[in-house]
């Protein structure tokens, strides 16, 4: 196969010509990482429910261009997060921010998991307490149903 | 005629429903054998007519009868047949028709299967089940009717949406119903339970091989899911976090959380009226999902077209169905009995401990969904919880769920010792840490998730190792094979269960610690290099489709000048729709995908192409399709099919008593 | 309190929520600029391209800004609604062309009217993201002040016209 490319290489020179490195769309890749970076926390506004990084849409693509040229300007990640959420609201955000309302959001799972093992751990000692009544009553209840019998069988 | 017929056995079939789900239950509650004997027939019956209507829609698409107004809506006399036929279920109606046929399989599977259950029990479980396809029938019939006509006809179909245009969809839609649906039986089954006061031991039994059923099916159709939206949506990503992903994700929680206390009832005859809950919960998730995709009251990437009357129509159902089945826990739950003891620290103990992380993490899957909704509601604000959120926290939650996952299968039922297990254990621990520490370096990029992820993995699978091991040395028999074939399925079914989880993870934590992409600007000829592979885009050419009209690209992947493959991603444009979309191009491996897919075009027939180098993505779906056939194993345990079998010929105590021995 | 009922609790909460949730849009965004100060924007007019249409020159009075373009759809159904607000002369509606092409928006306005005393052109669509635009048509309620009072995202129609919007412009401008 290697031949083949070689000699159509040797035999056709404008395709060899054009047999060179792909350009990479991003002008400046370390722009772009961090371009990425915040988009995938984005929304897409118009879209049904993508990222910033998913969609094509054009207002996606305007939000995009906008975001780079802030990095460009070497903004911070929250002056650019501001930017956005002054414009379009919390809605833009895929990681809500910590406020009041949110605080259920943010401490829900956590609380679910300490009130859950908390839970758990009070249900099985009790049930163990539990488990231990009614055994000695059962074993008192046959005692008295032994005895019950007893008499009965005594004249 | 063909469409009236489907129509007017549907109605046949909610007559029936209703008979089914009124007589047997009466005839349970007095004791009155003639009227429970209706359930099987009823249950059977049912299942024929529904068949019939599906097979009536079935033949409106393939012979492209456009007066009927759900055909013209999702298909088109171009579109293949194969695809006309999953069309049936491309949209609202005719999906809601595939739920009740396959609830109506799922109630003919407990007719034959339930040989062994008291007649009462069994009356009303398929009492249960004909309750919840009346509704589900009255539904479609009211305000979701498959049949209706369009007069006049339409010339010719709108299509199926671009999206569902793929062999996804004819398989992913009725293997995720098999798995929503079947937790009705787990519900039904509960159901009856709580109605007629057997709530015991020999419950757990029956319920379980079902739950297991369900949840292989909703194993695979969610991984299939994810698949699908991989392939399909052509931005490499697996799973979004999205509503209707979240409501498929949560009655998998709820099914898994279920399977495992079954586990300790069936055992321990303990936490009867915990798993009833969780039988509950998970059937009513389903429908909660149901209720999401179809309301419109969250903005999904997959919704149905919606309308406010479905909506309402389902969260009334959901209303009876799940409020009337927790009045009726609340009323009898109390009365259960306690059933055996056990300390907690065991393994009961840890199967619960599992139960109250994954329960917790399916609350907080449930938070982030519907947070939005009830800040709207309240009129807070206008909030968006993506995949930044639940990854947060997802992970710390089911951290300790994983560790527990190594320990608990190691743990003595009843008593175990904490001390004696770290012990068995530190062979495991050892092995695992320094593994995910040092692999990540040797890979060449240390994160802590990645270790943490590569830990997690490692750990269920060195714990798995070590109690193999311990099991064996305790097996007499004279070969290796022979002594692992003699540990029974069912031990054999959760050893693989937990592997394939293992998997998933290392799937996961792979591709996200190591994935590369790149965006290109390829002229004809011009090569990229990506994760060691380098491809050559030789140009796009322009082809038509069945339905649409494509730009296919050619792209030649080599890697140290070794040709590796060549891909075609494709740019389609669907005529009827006028919709454009990404085929992307993969070529799957063991150790990674490549993934490309085309942009747009630029000047001078170069393109815009994104290159993905994804390892161990495939480990993602497999790990899933080996858990599923980790609950087929399960299943086929001999105590199940003995079971089965009972009825048809009574094994005499002795012989099964020598059978017991043998294992 | 018995414990079992913990579920039924939980489920009638939610059940509540999503029956409220049923009555909601989802796609319905509230826009935070409301009841701040419109950003400032100063664009060539569509008309003529010499001329800039700049928010300083709008200062003092009630305004609308109109956001449409000669591709949306939306921006044709509500256009009789603002051809004759335009001619009641309550209130002037200044329109923002979105990313369009030059020639095609004079063309519509040529053939649907022109409801706008100044349209000022957008081609970036920059001013649309400063205004948190994220679908045309969207047309804002400026008071004197230079402060926006009201968003409609989507088409003008009729009666959120006579119910909302008019009563407030009245408002506005006896202010």
């Amino acid at each position: 196969m290697r031949w083949f490319y070689l000699v159509i290489i040797l035999l056709l020179p404008g395709l060899a010509a054009a047999a060179y490195e792909a350009i990479p769309l991003a002008e400046n890749p370390q722009v772009e990482a961090r371009l990425k970076a915040l988009a995938v926390e984005l929304r897409c506004l118009v879209c049904q429910n993508q990222t910033l990084a998913d969609s094509n849409a054009p207002l996606a693509e305007d939000l995009r261009r906008e975001v780079r040229e802030m990095i460009v300007k070497d903004m911070s990640d929250k002056e650019i997060i501001d930017f956005l959420v002054t414009r379009y609201g919390d809605f833009v955000l895929y990681r809500p921010p910590l406020k009041t309302s949110t605080t259920l959001l943010w401490v829900g799972p956590f609380l679910l998991l300490i009130g859950g093992s908390t839970a758990l751990v009070f249900a099985l000692r009790r049930r163990q307490k539990k488990l231990i009544e009614v055994s000695l009553s059962e074993a008192e209840h046959n005692r008295v149903a032994q005895m019950l019998s007893e008499g009965a069988n005594r004249p | 005629m063909i469409p009236e017929i489907g129509h007017f056995a549907l109605i046949l079939a909610l007559c029936v429903a209703v008979v089914q789900g009124s007589l047997p239950i009466y005839g349970a509650a007095v004791g009155n054998s003639a009227l429970m004997s209706v359930a099987k027939p009823a249950a059977r019956g049912q299942f024929l007519l529904v068949l019939l209507a599906f097979c009536c829609l079935g033949y409106a698409f393939a012979a492209k009868d456009f007066s009927v107004l759900y055909v013209a809506a999702t298909s088109n006399s171009q579109l293949p047949l194969h695809y006309r036929l999953a069309a049936i279920w491309g949209a609202h109606e005719g999906s809601l028709l595939l739920w009740v046929f396959i609830l109506t399989i799922w109630m003919v599977a407990v007719s034959f299967l339930s040989a062994h259950l008291p007649e009462a029990m069994r009356a009303r479980i398929l009492g249960v089940m004909g309750l919840v396809s009346m509704g589900f029938l009255l539904f479609m019939l009211t305000v979701s009717n498959p049949f209706e006509r369009l007069i006049p006809a339409a010339f010719d179909g709108r299509d199926l949406n671009p999206l569902l245009q793929d062999p996804g969809m004819v398989i992913h839609p009725p293997m995720l119903y098999m798995g929503y649906v079947g937790f009705s039986v787990a519900f039904a089954f509960a159901i009856a339970a709580l109605f007629g006061g057997t709530l015991d031991a020999a419950w757990a039994r029956w319920s379980r091989p079902w739950t297991t059923v369900a949840w292989c099916f909703l194993t695979i159709g969610v991984a299939m899911g994810s698949g699908w939206a991989y392939y399909e949506l052509g931005w490499g990503g697996w799973w979004f976090w999205d509503p209707v992903e979240n409501a498929s994700f949560m009655p998998w929680l709820a099914g898994t959380a279920l399977i495992h206390s079954l586990a300790v009832t069936d055992k321990r005859g303990s936490f009867k009226a915990w798993s009833v809950l969780l039988a509950i919960l998970a059937f009513s998730l389903s429908l909660l999902g149901t209720f999401l995709v179809r309301s419109g009251v969250l903005t999904s990437v997959h919704a149905f077209a919606t309308d406010p009357k479905r909506g309402l129509f389902i969260l009334v159902f959901l209303a009876v169905v799940t409020g009337g089945s927790l009045m009726l826990y609340a009323w009898r739950a109390p009365r259960v009995g306690l059933g055996g003891g056990f300390s907690i620290i065991s393994r009961e103990g840890m199967l619960l401990a599992n139960n109250v992380l994954l329960v917790a993490a399916l609350g907080s899957v449930l938070l982030g969904t519907l947070y939005p909704l009830f800040l709207d509601a309240l009129d807070l604000g206008k909030i968006s919880v993506g995949p930044p959120y639940f990854d947060t926290v997802f992970v710390p939650l089911m951290t300790p769920a994983i560790f527990l996952m190594g320990i608990g299968p190691l743990a003595q039922w009843k008593k175990a010792s904490l001390p004696e297990l770290a012990m068995r254990l530190r062979w495991a621990f050892g092995v695992s840490v320094t593994t995910a520490l040092v692999l990540p370096i040797v890979l060449g990029h240390w994160s802590p998730l990645v270790s943490l992820g590569l830990l997690l993995a490692i750990w269920i699978a060195t714990t798995i190792a070590t109690d193999l091991r311990e099991r064996l040395a305790h097996t007499d028999g004279n070969s290796l094979f022979g002594r692992l074939a003699s540990m029974p399925r069912s031990y054999w079914g959760m050893v693989v269960a937990h592997f394939g989880l293992a998997l998933f993870i290392t799937g996961v934590t792979m591709v996200k610690g190591f994935e590369v992409e790149q965006d290109v600007r390829m002229n004809v000829g011009q090569t990229a290099t990506l994760g060691g592979y380098t491809f050559r885009f030789d140009g796009t050419q322009q082809y038509k489709g069945p339905n649409y009209i494509a730009a296919r690209g050619t792209i030649h992947v080599s890697q140290d000048g070794h040709d590796v493959t060549v891909m075609y991603p494709e740019k389609r444009r669907y005529t009827v729709q006028n919709q454009t979309m990404t085929e992307a191009a993969i070529s799957p491996g063991l150790l990674r995908d490549l993934y490309v897919s085309l942009g747009e075009p630029l000047d001078d027939g170069a393109w815009s192409v994104r290159l993905y180098h994804k390892p161990f993505i495939d480990w993602i779906w497999g790990g899933c399709l080996v858990m599923a056939m980790g609950g087929v194993l399960a299943i086929s345990d001999r105590r199940y099919r003995l079971a089965w079998r009972r009825k048809d010929v009574e094994v005499p105590a002795t012989t099964q008593m020598a059978r017991q021995t043998v294992s | 309190m018995n414990r079992f009922l913990i579920p039924l609790g939980i489920f009638v909460v939610v059940v509540v929520f999503l029956g409220i949730g049923l009555t909601l849009n989802p796609r319905e965004l509230p826009s935070p600029l409301v009841g701040k100060p419109a950003p400032e924007f100063s664009l060539p007019q569509l008309h003529d391209q010499q001329k800039v249409l700049s928010t300083n020159d709008l200062k003092g009075q009630v305004w609308l800004l109109n956001f449409w373009a000669s591709w949306c759809g939306g921006c044709k159904t509500e256009h009789p609604v603002l051809i004759q607000l335009a001619q009641s002369g309550v209130v002037p509606i200044y329109g923002m062309d979105y990313k369009d092409r030059r020639e095609e928006a004079l063309a519509w306005l040529k053939e649907w009217g022109n409801p706008y005393p100044i349209v000022a052109v957008d081609e970036s669509g920059r001013a649309g993201i400063n205004y948190g635009v994220y679908g045309v048509p969207e047309t804002y309620v400026i008071d004197k002040a230079g402060v926006i009072r009201y968003k409609q995202i989507g088409p003008l129609r009729e009666d959120i016209l006579q119910t909302k919007i008019l009563p407030l412009i009245r408002e506005l401008q006896n202010q």
